[in-house]
């Protein structure tokens, strides 16, 4: 499991690979802190490589939505599966986060 | 290099045919959750269960019970142990997990996390998803600890 962060246009975007929960979760809030505190203020994560997510990891990305918001910035989630997006609509977090269902369409909508 | 996890599944204990036995003992390291996932995950993909509950209700829910006995049933303190016994079958999955800590009531637990007040936690999601992904979860007490059983249904 592993964070992959590059940059698009204006847009930093995020790659999850493999899980994200509660053993890695703190890497992925700090990477993302880190472009926060250099000026950056648009943020995509993608989840096109990513298995599965628990409620820490859900936490971390309700955190850091917060966080960039507060800066004035924005973040956008991208590439959920039928089973990440089920995870979401249960614990209705689909209706917190701007969520697009390709990398292009969410890094469009900034 | 994190320690060795100590699998037992390939069944010290007899079991019959289209039974396949889990037991692992871990020391509280959140780095060890995902390697147990794995082995529970795979012996419910062996046995057919659902591709959803292989992918999501599975490994979820387990991930949430693990991380609960490692970081408030054993206060992250590596010198204590949490215990796995996962049984599959043709027609269930049931396991348990066994922490060294006093335990949580689980009819107490019933903040909402959905409730638009709450949905903007960092929290309070773990022991929802362990119920809304697993058929039932129960807690047990047992001799100096807390066992939680999660039983799911083959889909």
């Amino acid at each position: 499991m592993s964070f992959s962060i590059k940059k698009e246009g204006e847009v930093v975007v995020v790659d999850v690979e493999g899980q994200l929960i509660v053993g890695n979760r703190q890497e992925l809030k700090q990477k993302v802190l880190d472009e926060l505190e250099r000026g950056e203020k648009k943020f995509l994560i993608d989840f096109s490589q990513t298995g599965y997510i628990d409620s820490s990891g859900l936490g971390v990305l309700v955190s850091l939505s917060k966080k960039i918001r507060e800066q004035g910035g924005e973040l956008r989630l991208a590439n959920l599966n039928d089973d990440l997006k089920t995870l979401f609509e249960l614990t209705k977090l689909d209706t917190l986060f701007q969520i697009a269902d390709t990398r292009d369409r969410a890094l469009q909508s900034f | 290099m994190p320690p060795a996890v100590d699998d037992h599944s390939a069944g010290h204990v007899p079991a019959p045919d289209r039974v396949r036995v889990v037991e692992v003992d871990i020391p509280s390291d959140v780095n060890l959750i995902e390697r147990v996932v794995e082995l529970v995950r795979r012996e419910c993909e062996e046995m057919d269960f659902a591709r959803r509950q292989v992918m999501l209700n599975v490994p979820v829910a387990l991930t949430e019970a693990l991380s609960n006995a490692i970081l408030r049933g054993n206060g992250d303190d590596p010198a204590k142990h949490v215990h796995v016994r996962a049984l599959v079958d043709p027609e269930r999955l049931v396991v348990e997990v066994v922490d060294e800590g006093p335990g949580f009531d689980l009819d107490h637990a019933v903040t909402d996390p959905t409730a638009p007040e709450n949905l903007d936690r960092e929290d309070g999601r773990g022991l929802y998803l362990m119920r809304k992904l697993m058929d039932r979860v129960e807690r047990i007490e047992v001799p100096h600890g807390s066992l939680v059983r999660m039983t799911l249904h083959r889909g």
